[in-house]
């Protein structure tokens, strides 16, 4: 059997599981995916890889009670072993009084997230991508590290109350950092994208080159609070923290950043600066996600902060269907409404402060403040008068993401950029912050 | 799988996403009975060959095979009611080869003969089309063939035998015992881990492997609704490479401090018992007073800052740059190796690495590239002396043999350097940590790990905790919260002044080391006893967002 099955092939696929099943519920999910990689460092490949796999998760229900089970064999005895397995589970399973019984059919817009030319990529081109990042590094007299990774693969549901989904996806994640032979500078760039034709690994290259270059013998300043300008990889790992945390359950039980002191959750007030506008959006071009979630959830386009007010919280279907509300699913991605500056201009437009490239080791400090630390990293310079001065030496900071976006200045155009703590993909512009907590020095490079 | 898939099937939701700092690489659902099943050792021996015959025939000069069947288990409940039972199965095979002297890899689940000879053949036309951006071929330290040979972990009950019943019953007591403790909220869980690895290489092994991890853990929360205040307080249990004994109670693995503390064995009811309390005392307890402290670390705490400044800095593949692009480098560069006197900690710092220590998370027989486990210095009387090692880096120590560092954290990652156990050895005169408290006139006295971040290169970092005692004049005289600590790594262990003696050396560790990519997790255990460290600075952590 192929890894990528079509549309048809996965409904026919999951019919003949559904028609084993002798339980009062049960839900099908099926996928597959083909990967490839290649990794390099000290100017030379280091290793390289492919993987493909496939499996189909089968949840049986009675009552309450739930079971499941898996299997990565296709043929119809294995079929059935795997529905009569989970219904044993569900069998000796104890009751779960938050069991949601299965969706029924939903309506799907149609998904933008496969581009033919990423699934039909050879090792030839990931290899020549590569090619063309190491050549840069190499004129420059300098060493790369990097990473270049492709995915495709489908997704599909169904279950027995007439629920059908199916999905198809491509990716491709490129990540360079460049240091001096020195090691005294050290530059990054990162790019993803569904299409691997808009990848320019060469250009990346060049920014990250260009960063290591002018980083070296990088000058201590004093740590304190300044005004920082984050490049959109920086602001990434930063506002993920709240992406990730919008979970309505966790807020009315209160232990989140969204709960309110005496009860109750901050859903409808002002938490943030009133030019700050996050919504998800599965459908738009920049940044293509599935139109459906895990448990078959349609993913529709939602506001989450809009003009700094908590818009939408996140539910379970357990949590919603006890409070009465829509079940809105978390976001697989999210996107900050930005400016029309560039990242020049910016700095430009600053007169004293701080460029950062890249934040790294970002950690929770206080669920209760939202308060992460974590350090600057891959090119930090110092800011004067509008013009780049010298590079300066890592720090560590300590900071909300919420406190952070009611110190806001100013925002950048926006752009796709990568996590490097999730891996997630996002549309996010430069911010400008003023009053950003740097608390000690690192001797990092 | 995926974070995002792990915590679908476990159901724990955004909040099992916060509390879950990390964790391995996991498989496919199955039912618990599957777990029990073994594969045949001559079908996996027959399938290896296969592999390596077919990666020789297309010109592949070294090839290892590694089919893997990873079993994992997770028990999860909250409050009064089981959230989910999942056990999942991962079985695949992964073939790795050199071929024009790069590497290659390729990995596959599908397990007929003509899908793996395939797949080898794929692993070699990918090793030569990269080879043209290789600057030097692939130098590998000589390895002995070992022939068939076999090592499993000495459990005494394998935790996939124990009834599920029985597992939830546990679960559901220690979160009432929380519950009545005083605690609002408790999520716990049981996370069982069954390896079993089968190697090949064209060297001449055959290396069948059995290993078995367990981490009992549980996460309390405590809320002041007048002021929507919550504090948490974790599990102080250490995940191990034990069976279900690690919790069968015995009192002479308790150790009496301010709250019971717990080594080899765990007692997970005493400890929700004393959360549920602790939760409820850390919301009351005093704001610390940012400024230096001397601080008395306890192993369930230490473990994690021996991870991030000794574990990471001693890795051989972030000293050589391999890891620039995302783990990053290190400090403890080869020059400094090189004078044989580079001051990394006091006198009376010794780091040691182990692969063959009995209950530790990394212990096993042979590596993932068939090399049979040691145990070596790290650091010797405070200087740095050797690093952490596989078979293509020794020839750069000008060693002739790897250190047996090599892991994989499933059949379709491919293995390369992973830390083995990196524990502080037991100071050499007796002392206990009462002895140590009452030397200290301003210090903080600190339990189970928290909050953690460290630089690139490992110099700075930062850490929580889930217990801080202030301590004045030689005696505890109340709790602490908003407590983090800074420092540079090679400051910090040379105001290393005193460590405990050998009785109360303890293992603390982690399911999920993440280094590489795509990213791969890695399970180690850090061992030392209670450590006094002199004059670190001290932040408060409290912030208010309106």
């Amino acid at each position: 059997m192929a890894t990528i099955l079509t549309k048809d092939e996965a409904q026919a696929l999951l019919k003949k599981v559904l028609s084993y099943s002798k339980a009062d519920e049960c839900e099908v999910n099926l996928n597959g995916t083909d990967s490839a990689n290649i990794r390099y460092a000290r100017n030379s490949v280091s290793t390289s890889g492919k993987i493909s796999q496939s499996q189909l998760i089968v949840s049986s229900a009675f009552g309450k009670k739930q079971g499941v089970a898996t299997i990565n064999e296709f043929d119809d005895a294995s079929l059935e072993k795997v529905v009569r397995r989970s219904e044993e589970l569900a069998r000796l399973a104890p009751e779960n009084p938050e069991f949601v019984s299965y969706l029924g059919p939903q309506t799907y817009a149609e998904s933008k997230t496969f581009v033919n030319a990423t699934a039909e990529i050879t090792p030839k081109l990931r290899s020549d991508l590569v090619a063309a990042s190491l050549e840069v590094a190499k004129v420059g007299k300098a060493v790369a590290a990097g990473f270049l990774e492709d995915n495709t693969g489908f997704t599909a549901m169904m279950n027995s109350k007439g629920l059908f989904a199916y999905n198809t996806s491509t990716n491709t994640n490129f990540s360079v950092t460049v240091r001096t032979q020195d090691g005294k500078g050290s530059g990054y760039a990162t790019r993803g994208y569904n299409d691997v034709t808009k990848l320019d690994t060469k250009t990346a290259t060049q920014i990250a080159t260009e960063k290591a270059l002018k980083s070296a013998d990088a000058k201590g300043i004093e740590p304190g609070k300044y005004t920082v300008i984050l490049e959109p990889a920086a602001v990434a790992v930063l506002l993920e923290n709240i992406f990730f945390r919008l979970d309505a359950r966790q807020a009315d039980e209160g232990r989140s950043f969204l709960s309110k002191a005496g009860g109750g959750t901050r859903l409808g007030e002002k938490l943030v600066d009133e030019r700050v506008n996050i919504y998800s959006d599965p459908l738009n071009p920049e940044l293509p996600t599935s139109t459906w979630n895990g448990d078959g959830r349609p993913q529709e386009k939602i506001s989450w902060i809009e003009k700094g007010v908590i818009k939408n919280l996140s539910y379970s279907r357990y949590w919603a269907e006890k409070k009465g509300v829509k079940a809105v699913p978390g976001p697989d991605a999210a996107i900050m409404e930005g400016g029309t500056k560039s990242l020049a201009e910016l700095i430009a437009g600053t007169k004293k402060g701080v460029l950062v490239t890249r934040l790294w080791y970002i950690r929770d400090v206080d669920p209760q403040t939202l308060l992460l630390t974590g350090l600057t990293r891959d090119g930090t310079f110092y800011i004067e008068n509008g013009k780049i001065q010298y590079p300066i030496k890592n720090f560590r900071f300590n900071e909300s993401p919420i406190i952070m976006l009611n110190n806001l200045e100013e925002m950048g155009k926006v752009e796709r950029t990568v996590s490097v703590e999730s891996n997630q993909n996002y549309l996010l512009p430069p911010l400008k912050i003023r009053d950003f907590t740097f608390s000690s020095l690192s001797d990092a490079v | 799988m995926k974070r995002r898939d792990f915590i679908y099937l476990t159901g724990l939701g955004a909040s099992g996403a916060a509390l879950l700092s990390g964790i391995p690489g996991m498989g496919n659902p199955i039912p618990p009975e599957r777990a029990l099943e073994i594969v045949d050792v001559a079908l996996k021996k027959q399938l290896a060959d296969v592999a390596l015959n077919a990666a020789r025939s297309k010109g592949a000069t070294y090839t290892d095979v590694r089919i893997g069947r990873y079993l994992n288990q997770f028990v999860v409940t909250r409050e009064d009611k089981v959230q989910n039972i999942v056990n999942t199965e991962s079985y695949g095979l992964g073939i790795r080869v050199i071929a024009n002297g790069g590497w290659g890899f390729v990995a596959t689940d599908k397990l007929d003969k003509d899908s793996i000879a395939k797949a080898a053949e794929t692993a070699v036309a990918i090793a030569k089309e990269n080879s043209r951006l290789l600057t030097e071929p692939v130098r590998l330290a000589p390895q002995k063939g070992y022939g068939e040979v076999s090592w499993k972990a000495p459990i005494q009950k394998n935790a996939f035998e124990v009834p599920i019943k029985e597992k939830v019953d546990l679960l559901l007591g220690v979160n009432d015992a929380a519950m009545k403790a005083g605690a609002n909220y408790i999520t716990s869980l049981l996370f069982l881990i069954n390896e079993q690895k089968y190697f090949a290489s064209t060297d001449g092994s055959y290396i069948d492997q059995d290993i078995h991890r367990i981490w009992p853990a549980f996460f309390i929360t405590k809320i002041d609704t007048a002021t929507g205040k919550f504090e948490q307080r974790n599990t102080l249990s250490a995940p191990m490479g034990m069976g279900y004994e690690y919790l069968d109670v015995r009192p002479q693995d308790k150790i009496q401090s301010v709250t019971t503390l717990y080594k080899g064995r765990y007692d997970m009811l005493e400890d929700a018992k004393a959360g549920g309390a602790q939760a409820g005392e850390k919301l009351k307890a005093k704001s610390v007073e940012p400024g230096k402290y001397d601080l008395i670390l306890d192993p369930s705490h230490l473990w994690l800052t021996i991870h991030e400044s000794v574990g990471h800095p001693t890795e051989l593949d972030r000293v050589l740059g391999y890891e620039a692009n995302f783990a990053g480098t290190s400090f403890l560069t080869l020059d400094k190796w090189e004078t044989k006197k580079f001051n990394f900690g006091s006198k009376i710092v010794n780091f040691v690495a182990d692969k063959t220590q009995v209950s530790s998370l990394g212990a096993v027989g042979y590596d993932d590239e068939g090399v049979a486990c040691g145990k070596w210095d790290l650091i010797k009387d405070g200087i740095l002396v050797d690093y952490q090692v596989i078979r293509d880096q020794a020839h750069i120590l000008g060693l002739n043999a790897s250190r047996g560092c090599c892991y994989a954290d499933n059949w379709s990652s491919v293995q390369f350097q992973r830390m083995p156990n990196v524990s502080l050895q037991p100071g050499k005169q007796k002392k206990s940590i009462d002895d140590m408290i009452k030397g200290v006139e301003k210090g903080i006295y600190i339990i189970g790990d928290g909050s953690f971040s460290i630089d690139q290169q490992r110099y700075n970092f930062q850490f929580g905790g889930q217990l801080f005692y202030e301590i004045k004049n030689g005696k505890i005289v109340g709790m602490l919260k908003d407590v983090a600590y800074q420092a540079n790594s090679q400051e910090f262990w040379n105001s290393c002044v005193e460590i405990a003696d050998e009785s109360d050396y303890r293992l603390g560790g982690a399911f999920g080391d993440g280094k590489g990519q795509p990213p791969q997790s890695n399970s180690v255990s850090h061992g030392s006893s209670t450590a006094r460290f002199n004059g670190v600075n001290v932040i408060n952590t409290s912030r208010n967002i309106g």
